[in-house]
């Protein structure tokens, strides 16, 4: 089955309520969800031979909140996440990340993120989409994480609390996840800032090779069990970075896992496309 | 009950006033428009709102139930003369309404309220701010209206007042902004961006007014009917051509090659969605619709087909 045709069948059983014209209350469109997962989808497949471990920790239908790590100077870890749930998941599931607003004011890329469920990064969204049993990604490092280094790429920066307060507020589960390899495929060595301002972008990753073309190097997403949190989100700052750093521990933990892996040592539970 | 509807000639006005005087209502209204084939059993008083007549309509009616539909948007008038209907003529109902003892008053909003732009969330709820203002102040008066309206929930604790906050209208009437953008063979949109467009059939609005009369709910409620659908289908289900351009371009041809004098800010309406969550309306009145999306968008295209269509 070529990747085409395997994005096509996973839409077909994706949980997304698409109304006779491929588009649901969200305005998630199913035509050009199988444009561009055909289009990540062979990066997934063929680029990168992305493996996946522990992929049965993510609920299976119902909301829940994957909270990971960032890795590479672009959002290539977004996007191979993503194409894990809707190829390799069953049934297929479909990640809404929260998105920079400056994405949301580019003609075109504005409405290829409208259309594929990508919406601009605030809580109302978060909630609604939560509330709707979806699932959301998050990275908590924000553009932080995504201007990582390429000698910081297994570091973790600060995470914001905002991600906590939400799964306490809409009683979501946190599935912990790491994504290694983006800093090899991006080897970002220093960031324009100065740059990014010009094109309304946080700053503009340079590499060796000066863009931020990825290499094709093997990625790999751990999964870790899903995290259960009582509360109601109007906790005190002290009891949410308390938590914060619970699921921060966790994906250091898995990075460290990933990283074993990666070096031959703990192979377990592999899928490999 | 006896209902006086000020705004009555408009073509809502005049379907919500058939409604509720089939339903057996006393039904009268105010505007300074003609109704030149109303029903017998509707009266209409052609004073304006904001006179003193209007006044002595509130004086003789004694309605139970104001619906306020007398507000206009920036297509129907100008500057000053718009802040004074929109501004001046809502503060007169409800200043009627609590002196000549009327029980509920019901004030027909938009939802261009909320704004459209690049960081406006989906699925507005009603404790939401304006947020558009800065763009698009053209809007202000309505806003201000929409504001003041709800000023009334602490202002008059003995009426009863209901906020509504209505999304576009679309259907055989061709009533609305809506409908007025989308009547030539070619919609004109900005390229590379698709928003949603969140829309009812003039008879879920009838519906849906008739229900906050029956069930008086109290507050500032959303009210939208289906699910909203791109700009882009929105266009090719009416039968019209989209024809999208580049901003720079959009921008210069307002108002030249057939494209309508359109305000800046307006822009942001068909790069953005303003899509509302209508959830406490439905709870408290009962509310469904009865059309959905693509029957409306098929019923205009009926009513209005396309040029290439028609000829």
């Amino acid at each position: 089955m070529s990747t085409a045709e395997e994005v096509a069948e996973s839409l077909r059983h994706v949980d997304i309520p698409f109304n006779r014209f491929g588009v649901d209350p969200f305005g998630i469109s199913r035509r050009h969800l199988r444009f561009a997962f055909s289009f990540l989808g062979f990066f997934y497949r063929h680029y990168f031979r992305v493996r996946l471990h522990d992929l049965d920790n993510i609920p299976k239908r119902g909301r829940a909140m994957l909270v990971g790590n960032h890795s590479g100077g672009v959002a290539l870890d977004a996007a191979m996440v993503m194409c894990s749930l809707l190829l390799d998941m069953q049934p297929p599931r479909l990640a809404h990340s929260m998105v920079e607003k400056f994405l949301n004011t580019v003609p075109l890329l504005s409405q290829w993120t409208n259309r594929c469920g990508q919406f601009t990064g605030l809580p109302e969204h978060a909630v609604k989409l939560l509330e709707d049993e979806r699932l959301l990604l998050v990275f908590p490092e924000g553009a932080r994480g995504t201007a990582k280094l390429y000698r910081e790429r297994h570091s973790l920066v600060d995470f914001g609390s905002g991600f906590m307060r939400l799964a306490l507020q809409t009683h979501a589960p946190i599935v912990p996840f790491a994504f290694l390899g983006g800093g090899e495929a991006i080897p970002t060595v220093y960031n324009a800032y100065a740059l990014g301002r010009a094109f309304g972008a946080p700053y503009v990753p340079v590499t060796p090779y000066l863009f931020a073309l990825p290499l094709p190097v093997r990625l790999d997403i751990v999964y870790g069990e899903p995290m259960h949190f009582d509360g109601d989100g109007g906790e005190d700052d002290e009891v949410i970075f308390e938590r914060v750093n619970q699921v921060k521990d966790a994906i250091a933990g898995l990075i460290e896992r990933g990283r074993q892996i990666r070096r031959g040592k703990n192979d377990h539970q592999v899928l490999t496309p | 009950m006896r209902i006086l509807i000020p705004g009555i000639a408009g073509t809502m006005g005049q379907l919500v006033a058939k409604d509720l005087a089939d339903k057996g209502h006393e039904v009268s209204g105010i505007d300074r428009r003609r109704w030149a084939d109303a029903p017998s059993n509707i009266e209409v008083h052609n004073v304006d709102i904001r006179k003193r007549a209007a006044e002595e309509t509130f004086r003789k009616v004694k309605p139970e139930v104001v619906i306020h539909m007398a507000t206009v948007s920036h297509f129907a008038a100008q500057g000053e003369e718009r802040y004074r209907i929109n501004l001046g003529g809502t503060r007169a109902v409800f200043d009627h309404c609590v002196r000549y003892g009327a029980a509920h008053c019901i004030f027909i909003g938009r939802h261009t309220y909320y704004g459209a732009a690049a960081d406006s969330p989906l699925y507005h709820s009603e404790d939401e701010p304006p947020m558009g203002l800065e763009s698009f102040p053209e809007l202000a008066d309505l806003v201000s209206a929409d504001l003041y309206a709800g000023s009334a929930l602490w202002r008059f604790p003995a009426l009863t007042t209901t906020v509504m906050r209505m999304c576009y209208t679309l259907g055989p009437t061709g009533h609305g902004t809506l409908a007025t953008f989308l009547r030539g063979h070619s919609v004109p949109t900005i390229l590379g961006f698709d928003p949603l467009f969140q829309f009812m059939h003039e008879r879920d609005v009838v519906k849906s007014i008739a229900l906050a009369v029956e069930k008086k709910p109290r507050g500032v409620f959303n009210v939208s009917g289906p699910q909203p659908v791109p700009l882009s289908v929105l266009a090719r289900e009416t039968g019209r051509r989209q024809i999208p351009l580049p901003e720079f371009v959009f921008v210069r041809s307002l108002g030249r090659f057939g494209l309508p004098k359109i305000p800046r800010g307006a822009l942001n309406h068909i790069k953005y969605s303003i899509v509302m969550d209508s959830n406490a309306f439905r709870q408290a009145t009962g509310f469904s619709h009865e059309v959905d999306e693509v029957q409306a968008m098929h019923e205009y295209k009926a009513a209005f087909p396309s040029v290439r269509e028609a000829g």
